[in-house]
């Protein structure tokens, strides 16, 4: 009886492990797929929509080099998602701790209201309202310009998920801090952002991705294109028909794409890279 | 209720901070623009310093790289020179973008109608009425004054091209180049299905018939035409609309937009041919996103027989030197011919056979500081030696006769564009409204690849049509 | 999301046993204002102002080029019984709905939660592998993750067509919809495996515990001893990425909205209105109307989470 139960729970335990290693193995194999191209096309000298073993070449990637724009394009993304990041995460991250602390009438419905809001900006139907208003406040062709009206449009979503995150932890530091004589400033600094760091390395890698992708915003706000960021210099690499220019193009969305990667390890090791996860550490 | 009353009305209210915001925002954006606003085409002229800009969709290692070399490396430093040697210390800076041209003329559009933005600008001709109705851009005279309409190189430029320019009979600004639309065809794949190498349809039978000889070699598409929504505007300018007006009309003319009558029918029916049951062409190249793409691979591979497409097929993709789908052999194994009408002399006012054309503009920016000095940019940017250093390197028809006569004597294909489909050619009309009625010809043509009759498809199209431009009465559906 | 309370919020220094359900950690209002006030600015000036002035051009036929450029005529509501009545309008958001239903509801939610469960218990290399990975789909640009797309599913050399043994296969043609659905729990499930991932390390493990020994089977488990710990994080979760999903303008980039419109979603249906044709008086009154849906859909959630909280 026992030894028969114990091989059933044996069996279980096996088919279980095995599913289980199914699972990852089919998940890994999803997501790692569409990422071949990735890994072949930049190295090859004539690449086409396929993924091929390439004729290997590093002559892309020499054409990107003397290419006028391309690197430069990528310091100016890094400085409009440094600059973007910045400003969202330090005034999402005092406009959540505040809302998560003091009860304001409304504030939920207020929040989400503008959340939906968001999504009416980030289309495209609004381009005339901002480029006007962008004109009057003198902010075409800056990447100051860039990064508030970026801004404007992520945080609702920042300070959403940022709330979230402070709300799911307990104010008793806080009061403890508040009893030992610290200014709210000073509560903030040293007691809530240690325990919600993960939280604001979160919003702040959100808030990079979403900068480092945005094409629109960018090119109508920026004139001068020494100016322009990656995203739009993407959209260069077509011939005058439209067809893209394979070659140029993979290896730029390598070079495109390394920084994000490389941040993302950078922030994931340093700080964590995950919900709540820090109250407990 | 608060301890004390002075630091509640002292409080920073978040609601009246809102509404302060807003205020501001709210005055900011209904005071005037910036820009000029003196329209004295003499403004500035006596300036012995200025800086100038040239915007247009091409940038140096990315789109149209061969243009904004030529204006960065030739145009700026010899302009600058040659006024230099006037005693004027001039600067001119270059803005290229180079991206999608609905993402161009978005931004344009927004820079002029914010009176900013480069004082030459370049538009596609298409856009040069729904500009002109905006406001956007005036008159070159108007301006620069009665120098624009005196320029010498105007009797270079035939009338049709100058069209291009032009709205309700003024010129807005310059075409440089223009460009043709003809058949396309694979010798290699023609001799083998016994057709004759040296090809001319006179009707659109004869080229179905071609198309039935093609289709009995494996693994090739006879006939490609562009078609559907996918391809957007290259169905309309490499499909519809030379069809149209092989069939006997113009999409618009007189006043009127053409509907779904006899014309368009037969135009539909041809498509069937292509797309219906007999299959002269490959229905699911027309329905994908990168489809026109791919039919430029299938060509140079020799795997499609005919490609109705504009110059830029031979100069841009084909080229074996520098092309996105290189023919090594394009000289020897590519044919072309003219579009012929239905039948001879069944096409637009008569004609046997037809093409599209079209091409950019650059206009003056009506807010430019300097309209003199702008004008005196834009008369370089045409002036004969300047044009053919355009061309030197990849050469193209340009809009000057005299250039063309010199320059394209020792290239048989643009020789043949130049004399040959100029002449036949049309361009189409510089109306808002010309998208719209451009994707619902597009949705025609869709319909027929999805299987419909081009009775039903037509019949769509004229009540869709009716719907854009403002009622049955604007629409000609004979 | 905590339900809004209607008690109005007390200033520092007032009675403290009122003040503590209000401000526990004694940030005071007008403090509390302060902090607020940077991203309210930005908030009004660069996203309240222009989303009102977008929704005023909702009520005009205002083009960006042409006569209607310069002289905007007031229509009303015509723009909007005009979206109603059009047919393609319906389709789009049909399809919109199966975009969201399928890849953020379905798709992103339930895969993401599998993954966060499933990685509880592996070795940590292979939780970090996975991680990565997923969080590559979520961060690599938009302009990117389309050609490679494009590259696994083209009809003619494709690496799903080479892997599956179908060559000739269009998937993007004969299957637009699944093509983009796929596409985007590809692209997002990062999101909610993050989500749930700190949400299960905040469930308790004796509770686990308990459930294992009195032999609940892995449903049960998940029913009984999890979904009442991670609820609000369910909502959560399902209200920011049924919005990024409803807004998403990605699958344009893939299927360009074809064929015949077969994956026109709202977002495309907009672009092409707005920047292609430049008809932004419509396109506006189209970005209103996503909106109610969106607010319809986010009060569903709230409610269907009130109800289980009572």
């Amino acid at each position: 009886m026992r030894a028969a139960g114990m091989t059933a729970a044996a069996v279980r335990a096996a088919l279980r492990r095995i599913a289980a290693t199914t699972f990852v193995s089919l998940v890994l194999a999803f997501f790692a797929l569409p990422m071949l191209w990735l890994a072949s096309a930049p190295f090859d000298a004539d690449p086409r929509i396929n993924v091929s073993l390439p004729s290997f070449t590093l002559a892309n990637f020499r054409v990107l080099m003397d290419d006028p724009y391309a690197l430069r394009s990528l310091r100016n993304s890094a400085v409009l998602a440094a600059g973007t990041a910045a400003v969202v995460v330090v005034s999402a991250a005092l406009a959540a701790y505040a809302l998560s602390r003091v009860r304001l009438p409304g504030r939920d419905v207020l929040l989400y209201l503008l959340l939906l809001l968001s999504s009416i900006i980030t289309g495209t139907a609004a381009m005339v309202p901002i480029f006007l208003l962008a004109t009057q406040l003198h902010l075409v062709d800056s990447h100051l310009g860039v990064v508030l009206v970026l801004s404007g449009g992520l945080l609702p979503t920042a300070i959403f998920l940022l709330k979230d995150f402070t709300d799911a932890t307990p104010a008793s530091y806080e009061e403890a801090a508040r009893v030992f004589g610290a200014s709210p400033l000073q509560t903030l600094r040293h007691v809530v952002v240690p325990v919600i760091r993960p939280g604001l390395a979160m919003v702040g890698i959100w808030t990079v991705a979403q900068v480092w992708g945005d094409f629109l915003m960018p090119f109508l706000l920026l004139r001068d294109p020494d100016k322009a960021p990656a995203s739009v210099i993407m959209y260069t690499f077509y011939t005058e028909g439209g067809q893209p220019d394979l070659a140029l193009i993979g290896a730029f969305s390598l070079l495109y794409s390394v920084p994000v990667v490389a941040m993302y390890l950078l922030v994931s090791r340093r700080y964590g890279f995950r919900f709540h996860g820090g109250i407990k550490r | 209720m608060h301890i004390s009353g002075r630091s509640t009305s002292s409080r920073p209210h978040p609601r009246l901070t809102a509404a302060l915001a807003l205020l501001l925002a709210g005055a900011a954006v209904s005071s005037c623009g910036g820009g000029s606003s003196s329209t004295d085409p003499q403004r500035n002229a006596k300036a012995r310093t200025f800086t100038l800009t040239i915007a247009r969709n091409a940038i140096v290692g990315g789109k149209n790289d061969a243009e904004a070399s030529w204006i960065t490396k030739t145009v700026i430093p010899g302009f600058v020179a040659a006024e230099k040697a006037k005693g004027l210390r001039v600067k001119v800076v270059y803005h290229g973008y180079g991206v999608d041209d609905d993402a161009y003329k978005t931004k344009t559009a927004l820079d002029l109608k914010s009176k900013a933005g480069a004082d030459i600008v370049s538009l596609d001709g298409i856009w040069v009425g729904e500009f002109a109705q905006a406001r956007y851009i005036k008159p070159l005279a108007d301006v620069v004054g009665a120098r624009a309409d005196s320029w010498d190189g105007w009797s270079q430029i035939s009338p049709s091209v100058q069209q291009l320019g032009s709205f309700q009979g003024k010129r807005y600004g310059i075409p440089p180049s223009t460009d043709g639309r003809v058949l396309f065809y694979n010798k290699k794949l023609f001799a083998r299905a016994g057709l004759p190498v040296n090809w001319q349809p006179r009707s659109w039978d004869e080229i179905l018939a071609a198309g039935r000889a093609l289709k009995k070699l494996p693994g090739v598409t006879p006939l490609q035409f562009d078609a559907g929504t996918a391809m957007g505007e290259a169905t309309t300018m490499q499909g519809v609309l030379p069809l149209l007006a092989g069939a006997g009309a113009q999409i618009y003319s007189g006043g009127k937009w053409t509907g779904g009558g006899a014309a368009m029918k037969q135009v539909l029916g041809f498509y069937q041919h292509l797309y219906g049951p007999e299959g002269l062409g490959d229905r699911k190249l027309q329905q994908e996103a990168k489809g026109r793409d791919k039919s430029f691979e299938e060509f140079a591979n020799n795997r499609i027989g005919v490609l109705l497409e504009g110059v830029y097929l031979w100069r841009a993709v084909l080229n074996p030197k520098d092309g996105i789908a290189r023919m090594p052999d394009r000289d020897q194994a590519v044919g072309y011919a003219l579009i012929p009408a239905v039948a001879p002399g069944k096409g637009v006012q008569g004609r046997s056979f037809v093409s599209m054309s079209g091409g950019s503009v650059a206009t003056v920016n009506p807010h430019t500081k300097y309209p003199q000095q702008a004008f005196d940019l834009l008369a370089y940017l045409n002036r004969p030696d300047v044009v053919k250093a355009r061309i030197a390197g990849n050469p193209e028809v340009t809009s000057r006769n005299d250039v063309n006569a010199e320059a394209l004597k020792n290239d048989p294909f643009l020789s043949f564009v130049a004399q040959k489909v100029l002449p036949v050619t049309l361009f189409r009309p510089g109306l808002a409204a010309y998208t719209q009625v451009s994707t619902a010809l597009q949705e025609a043509t869709a319909g027929i690849v999805a299987g419909h009759s081009p009775d039903d498809a037509a019949g769509q199209y004229n009540g869709k049509l009716e719907g854009i431009v403002g009622g049955a009465g604007n629409v000609n559906a004979g | 999301m905590v339900p809004a309370t209607s008690t109005p919020a007390e200033p520092a220094g007032a009675a403290p046993a009122r003040a503590e359900a209000a401000d526990v950690v004694g940030l005071g209002r007008r403090r509390a204002a302060a902090f607020v006030a940077p991203a309210l600015v930005l908030v009004l000036v660069f996203l309240v102002f222009p989303a009102l002035w977008t929704l005023y051009l909702g009520v005009t036929d205002y083009r960006l080029t042409g006569l209607a450029a310069t002289r905007p005529h007031f229509v009303g509501v015509r723009n909007y019984t005009d979206v109603l009545a059009d047919g393609r309008f319906h389709d789009s958001l049909w399809l919109t709905l199966q975009f969201v239903g399928g890849s953020a509801v379905l798709g992103q939610t339930v895969l993401g939660f599998a993954v966060a469960w499933v990685m509880r218990e592996r070795p940590a290399a292979v939780r970090r592998t996975v991680e990565a990975l997923v969080l590559l789909a979520w961060i690599l640009p938009g302009s990117v993750v389309a050609f490679l797309w494009l590259a696994l599913l083209d009809r003619d050399g494709g690496t799903l067509n080479t892997l599956l043994g179908t060559p000739g296969t269009a998937w993007l043609l004969d299957h637009p919809m699944a093509s983009i659905i796929v596409f985007n729990i590809w692209r997002g499930t990062a999101f909610s495996m993050m989500l749930y991932t700190a949400a299960l390390g905040n469930v308790p493990p004796s509770h686990l515990e308990t459930a294992k020994l009195a032999g609940a089977s892995t449903w049960q488990t998940l029913r009984d001893a999890v979904l009442p710990k991670i609820r609000g994080h369910v909502l959560t979760s399902l209200l920011l990425v049924s919005l990024w999903t409803f807004n998403d303008f990605t699958p344009y980039l893939i299927t360009a909205g074809g064929p015949e419109n077969r994956s026109e979603v709202l977002s495309v249906y907009v672009y092409r209105t707005a920047l292609g044709e430049g008809r932004l008086g419509f396109g506006a009154a189209i970005s209103l109307v996503m909106l109610l849906v969106n607010l319809a859909i986010a009060t569903a959630y709230l409610r269907a989470l009130r109800r289980r909280r009572a």
